[in-house]
């Protein structure tokens, strides 16, 4: 019973978004008052019958109810507690209903923070994003029912995807989900800008934090991911440039060109037409995102969340959205009235940030599509590795390194470069002399190396230098606006720093380990004690015991496990690390080699990997501190 | 006008392209319609083995064996998914044979020694032509081969411990 009321709740959902993505468009096209008061209650109680359909998928799994057909396929009685909730979102239809849940709360978000904006703006507002979540409702009751019934019913669930049972995957999804669908707030405000014809200065200072806050929430995302795909799948790497994962990358890159540009618009009035046009793309590509890990057309690490039938409709879907946005820009995009500036200013810097951003992104976008391409024009299976994408991606990042101190030292409009490069060029300097002494010292890859500390230290310095200056002549006076980009320019740093050293200096090591036996990787010294038999609440594992010293002293000891689930009888390595500021030592399980206890083991040294994470904690949290700024603070209607 | 248009261009040049791919992969959706070539003998193979390459390999070199035919591809990411069941099943003493599809060997074997090689042979077959005569779509796949050379079962996309236990062992156990 329960389960058909939550079926029912979502078509009555579907009404309301019908309803929200139609009457308040035609109240601001009318000037009809009343219809456009009709935007804020459709919102909320849209939101409300998402809520409870969600809510009652998330009671069956707790329920074991296994005569609905996603809970069979997705949980098991012995799956744990905490799992159960995260269940719900661990398959096709669920996750979608997450999606449209998420989108539910940001837009009733946008209703209950938008006091400020004038009434035909907030409708128009509040009407594109129930236009969404009509696709998405739809998309949903359509050809992906979550409440669909199991008749007889099963006596046991299959279990949920032992990949997705580990607590950092709870997370994962949906704050990945609200960075995605955050961009659809900018998104809705570009398209009410473009119906409307006119670029009010004043909308896009209104939509600035929230650009900033999913865009916060879309990085927490990919690192919490970036990090499971580190611990879980033992594989040693961080980030595989695999497709699901470019295409939550590709929205980040220009997301976090959105935020550069929104603010020289809001500014200055530049870039109006590029910021709108930026704001359709991002959203964009957060559909494409989720039209590449649902359609199947791409396999990938992800293959699990895949569903080729239901790649039409949501191509359909995709046609319509940014089809439609795109000829409303081609009809309706505003002429530039920004102030003119010359080539030697801010603004000058943040389209170059934006160009290099853009490309980055497009790079992505082809190498990710580009083996569908070949195999659509007969070229055979292509793959496009990791090489390619590294090797342009440094090329493409290496300009922003370099000028991202220039930024906040320049002025708008008209700056001298030489002045600001005078200021840098110490810091400059010292950032090179490093360089090269670590060139001379490093281990291993000694370009890697000096690239690390060369990026790292320039970006932390020109950082600091801008500090010193706001220190120097405005009295340290520092908005929030300013403290979000120091934050964040000095956690791209830590990024950077990280990335390459771990790039560099990572040893891995695969031995045939005999109990007792000893290995040395640099200083470090791992002492394999043999492997036993556990049981799990769900499975039983072999656990191995790895002793692990740095010169002689002892520092801990790993236990890297293999999992057999009892459930669907599939194996999983569980890796096992010791991470500090300056390293990971991380231990994984292979194969058992003989009958004497004999192990395979793989053993790696990661030096500074964690400063990959902590760093894009640093930009989101940077991003995060933007929000705060008094700027934003809401003012009354005029 | 023109340069406002050029956005609209480039995703319509995009939305052709996935809508192919969506057509494409609905023809893909294969695992539940059954190889023809279920029940007949396996086509002939002549290709070189990956760490042999002067050697070449055909099928007649295995008749008298049931064996399971896997095919990957270094670049082929959920490949390494299914590549631990893939160790594990070649353990427990059923012979896997590697079937490299549309790989070059240097990363083919740059692959297997990150990941480990569990296959008794690898055949190499560089530009994937004769993974026509096999209605090979991709990796990864996977076909089990009777000892009299007949094709038994086939599968398509990542195998799991399910369909080892359930499908590919009791058919090799049956097998004579």
């Amino acid at each position: 019973m329960l389960p058909e009321i939550g079926q029912v709740s979502l078509l009555l959902a579907l009404v309301l978004s019908l309803l929200l993505s139609a009457l308040p468009l035609w109240g601001a096209h009318t000037q009809n008052a009343a219809l456009m008061k009709t935007a804020k209650p459709l919102a909320y109680s849209l939101l409300i019958a998402v809520t409870i359909s969600y809510a009652l998928l998330t009671w069956a799994f707790l329920q074991h109810d296994f005569t609905v057909a996603y809970v069979a396929k997705n949980s098991n009685s012995l799956l744990p507690v905490l799992y159960q909730f995260s269940a719900v979102w661990g398959a096709h239809e669920g996750s979608l209903l997450l999606w449209v849940l998420i989108l539910c709360t940001w837009t009733s978000a946008v209703a209950l923070f938008s006091k400020a904006l004038p009434n035909e703006v907030i409708s128009r507002v509040l009407s594109v994003m129930g236009m969404v979540a009509l696709g998405f409702l739809a998309f949903t009751i359509f050809t992906s029912n979550p409440f669909e019934r199991l008749l007889p019913g099963a006596m046991e669930g299959r279990d949920l995807n032992p990949l997705l049972q580990d607590p950092g995957l709870i997370f994962h999804p949906p704050l990945l989900y609200f960075g995605y669908v955050g961009f659809s707030v900018a998104f809705a405000f570009a398209i009410a800008a473009l119906i409307d014809g006119r670029v009010d200065t004043q909308w896009i200072r209104w939509a600035r934090p929230w650009t900033n806050l999913a865009w916060a929430f879309l990085t927490v995302g990919i690192a919490l991911g970036s990090f499971w795909a580190y611990y879980e799948l033992g594989w040693g790497g961080w980030w595989f440039w695999d497709p699901v994962e470019n295409a939550s990358f590709m929205p980040w890159l220009l997301g976090a060109a959105l935020i550069h540009t929104q603010a020289v618009t809001e500014k200055r009035g530049s870039f109006s037409s590029w910021t709108l046009l930026l704001a359709i793309a991002t959203f964009s590509l957060s559909l494409l995102g989720t039209f590449l890990v649902r359609s199947g057309v791409l396999t990938s690490v992800h293959a699990f969340a895949s569903d080729p039938e239901r790649g039409m409709f949501i191509l359909a879907f995709l046609i319509i959205v940014v089809g439609g946005s795109l000829l409303l820009f081609a009809l309706r995009a505003p002429k530039e009235n920004g102030k003119p500036f010359h080539w030697q200013s801010r603004e000058s810097l943040l389209l170059l940030n934006n160009l290099f951003l853009c490309a980055a992104c497009a790079m992505v976008l082809i190498g990710t599509l580009y083996p569908l391409l070949a195999e659509a024009l007969n070229l055979g299976k292509v793959s496009v590795g990791s090489p390619y994408f590294g090797k342009l991606f440094l090329i493409l990042m290496a300009p922003i390194v370099l000028l991202i101190p220039f930024g906040p030292l320049s002025r708008w409009q008209n700056e001298q470069l030489s002045t600001v490069t005078k200021w840098l060029l110490p810091w400059f300097v010292l950032a090179l002399v490093v360089a090269t002494w670590k060139y001379f010292h490093a281990p291993q890859h000694p370009i890697k190396t000096a690239i690390a500390y060369f990026a790292g230290l320039w970006i932390f310095l020109g950082t600091m230098r801008f500090v010193w200056h706001r220190i120097k002549h405005a009295q340290g006076r520092f908005t929030a606006e300013m403290s979000g980009m120091i934050l964040a320019h000095t956690g791209l740093a830590v990024f950077c720093f990280g990335v390459m050293m771990t790039e560099g200096l990572s040893v891995e090591k695969d031995v045939a380990a005999k109990p007792g036996q000893q290995f040395e990787i640099g200083a470090y010294q791992f002492t394999f004690q043999g492997v036993q038999q556990i049981t799990g609440p769900n499975y039983i594992a072999q656990r191995g015991a790895i002793a692990i010293a740095k010169n002689q002293q002892a520092i801990t000891i790993l236990h890297p496990e293999k999992r057999q689930y009892a459930s669907g009888g599939s194996t999983l390595t569980e890796a096992d690390m010791h991470g500090n500021a300056s390293r990971d030592l991380y231990v994984a399980l292979g194969e058992p080699i003989d009958d004497q206890g004999g192990w395979a083991l793989r053993l790696y040294v990661k030096p500074f990997i964690r400063w990959i994470w902590f760093g894009a904690l640093m930009m989101a949290l940077g991003a995060l501190l933007v929000v705060f700024d008094k700027r934003f603070k809401a003012k009354p209607a005029p | 006008m023109m340069s406002r248009l050029l956005p609209l261009l480039a995703f319509i040049a995009l939305a052709v392209l996935l809508f192919v791919g969506v057509r494409m992969n609905s023809g893909k959706d294969t695992s539940a319609i059954p190889s023809p070539l279920i029940g007949k003998q396996a086509p002939a193979l002549n290709l070189p083995e990956l760490n042999m390459p002067q050697q070449s390999i055909g099928l007649q070199d295995l008749k008298g064996r049931a064996f399971v035919l896997n095919i990957w591809g270094s670049w082929c990411v959920s490949c390494r998914i299914e590549h631990p069941i893939i160790t594990e099943m070649a353990k427990s003493g059923v012979i896997v044979v590697g079937y490299n599809y549309k790989d070059s060997a240097e990363d083919a074997r740059a692959w297997l020694n990150q990941f480990g090689n569990p296959y008794a042979l690898i055949i190499q077959d560089e530009d994937g032509k004769a993974a026509l005569d096999w209605g090979i779509y991709g990796a990864p796949e996977t076909f089990v081969i009777d000892a009299q050379g007949i094709v038994r079962f086939k599968h398509v996309g990542p195998i799991t411990s399910e369909i080892v236990q359930n499908k590919i062992l009791p058919l090799l156990k049956d097998a004579p």
